[in-house]
């Protein structure tokens, strides 16, 4: 009889293995409810820091100042958080060339309710070409470990800053079922 | 310690260079010291290089989180911050952030002008009497001091490197400019802060 074949892994799992296995502990993060089961896991292992911020630009300057002394580490968001970025991210990951790690949560898009969280993620994209950054949409389980590793590597190998987005497509996003 | 009795009112007005000066002749064990935007981080340079210095460029407020950031990588090197009033006030968040964390190893200095000095001299927000020490103790840093004059300063410093930290002193400023600008060159400034910190190996001359 066949054995029944391992079930797939959850995306969390996949981010929390390539983040182990990148040697990225610093995990600095502003909360947001679809990235609750990877920073729950996060805090359960004790090979990761991780800690809440007031604002992602104070994550930014953790994370930056940690790796020039020897530490890596990724920033936790969501997209309205990412907004608050620009200026940060083009004075110091940037022009410093500091490999600053972020993984954005998507809102915004296929099914959002929040017209706020919707008109702020088109700023988005156009913040991350603009300033050349690297960044790709992680939307399909059975890519998520090739994309999260490789940026992971190719930031950390360039010193360059790069953001990870995690599409609804692959988390499911927030949902809110319209009244009738 | 007994807490420094200095308010921000009867602090005296200090010159920001020289109390840079007496800061860097202090540091013995490759500390490590991080300068904020524009002034902070000037009067830093004109002290004299060091590799453990770093210089910020624009991102305003974020001395403080990135002298975390250090300090948690290398938990054994102490770490000081030096920080403006006006860039404190656009991120008080830090200060519970590092209040929360309670790193052994970080210093925070606070240049207190009450004016954006480096874009004409206009007041802060904050000028009308908003206390850094009082709203640092608020956030959970209950040894913040405000230095009463140099030598108060200069004990307070050695109290920073003798002792586990955080640690948070104000410091009030006279108007005296910087004396020279950091030269604006951050991929050489970050290499040689890296080289500082030991995180980077490398056979090209530093």
């Amino acid at each position: 009889m066949q054995k029944d074949p391992a079930p797939p892994r959850a995306w969390h799992e996949i981010v929390l293995d390539v983040l182990k296995a990148n040697d990225i502990r610093l995990v600095p993060y502003v909360p947001d409810n679809v990235l609750k089961p990877l920073i729950n896991a996060i805090h359960a292992d004790p090979f990761f820091t991780t800690f809440t911020t007031a604002r992602e630009e104070e994550a930014i300057g953790i994370v930056s100042g940690a790796w020039m002394a020897g530490r890596r580490g990724i920033v936790l968001m969501q997209t309205s958080g990412f907004a608050t970025l620009a200026n940060v991210l083009a004075s110091l990951p940037c022009a410093f060339q500091i490999p600053a790690l972020m993984m954005v949560s998507e809102r915004g898009t296929l099914g959002e309710f929040n017209i706020g969280q919707a008109m702020v993620w088109r700023t988005m994209r156009p913040v991350l070409e603009s300033l050349g950054m690297e960044h790709h949409v992680v939307s399909r389980l059975d890519e998520c470990e090739f994309l999260c590793d490789r940026t992971i590597k190719q930031a950390l190998m360039t010193q360059q800053p790069a953001a990870l987005i995690l599409s609804p497509l692959l988390t499911g996003g927030k949902i809110v079922t319209p009244k009738a | 310690m007994s807490q420094s009795l200095t308010t921000a009112h009867n602090a005296k007005r200090m010159y920001r260079f020289d109390l840079t000066q007496r800061l860097v002749a202090r540091l013995r064990n490759d500390e490590a010291v991080i300068g904020g935007i524009g002034n902070s981080n000037f009067d830093l340079w004109s002290a004299g290089h060091r590799a453990q210095n770093f210089y910020m460029l624009g991102s305003m407020g974020l001395a403080i989180p990135i002298a975390l950031g250090v300090a948690l990588a290398q938990p054994r090197r102490k770490v000081f911050a030096l920080e403006g009033d006006g860039s404190l006030l656009m991120q008080l968040g830090c200060l519970s952030t590092v209040a929360a964390l309670a790193p052994k190893n970080l210093a925070i200095l606070v240049f207190d002008n009450g004016v954006y000095q480096i874009t004409g001299g206009q007041p802060t927000p904050a000028s009308g009497g908003t206390d850094y020490a009082a709203i640092a103790r608020a956030c959970g840093l209950p040894g913040a001091v405000w230095a009463a004059d140099e030598a108060d300063f200069e004990r307070l410093v050695q109290h920073c490197l003798e002792t586990d930290g955080p640690h948070f002193i104000g410091l009030k400023l006279d108007d005296q400019p910087p004396v020279s600008q950091t030269e604006r060159d951050p991929a050489q400034i970050r290499d040689r802060f890296m080289r500082g910190m030991g995180a980077k190996k490398s056979k090209l001359p530093g």
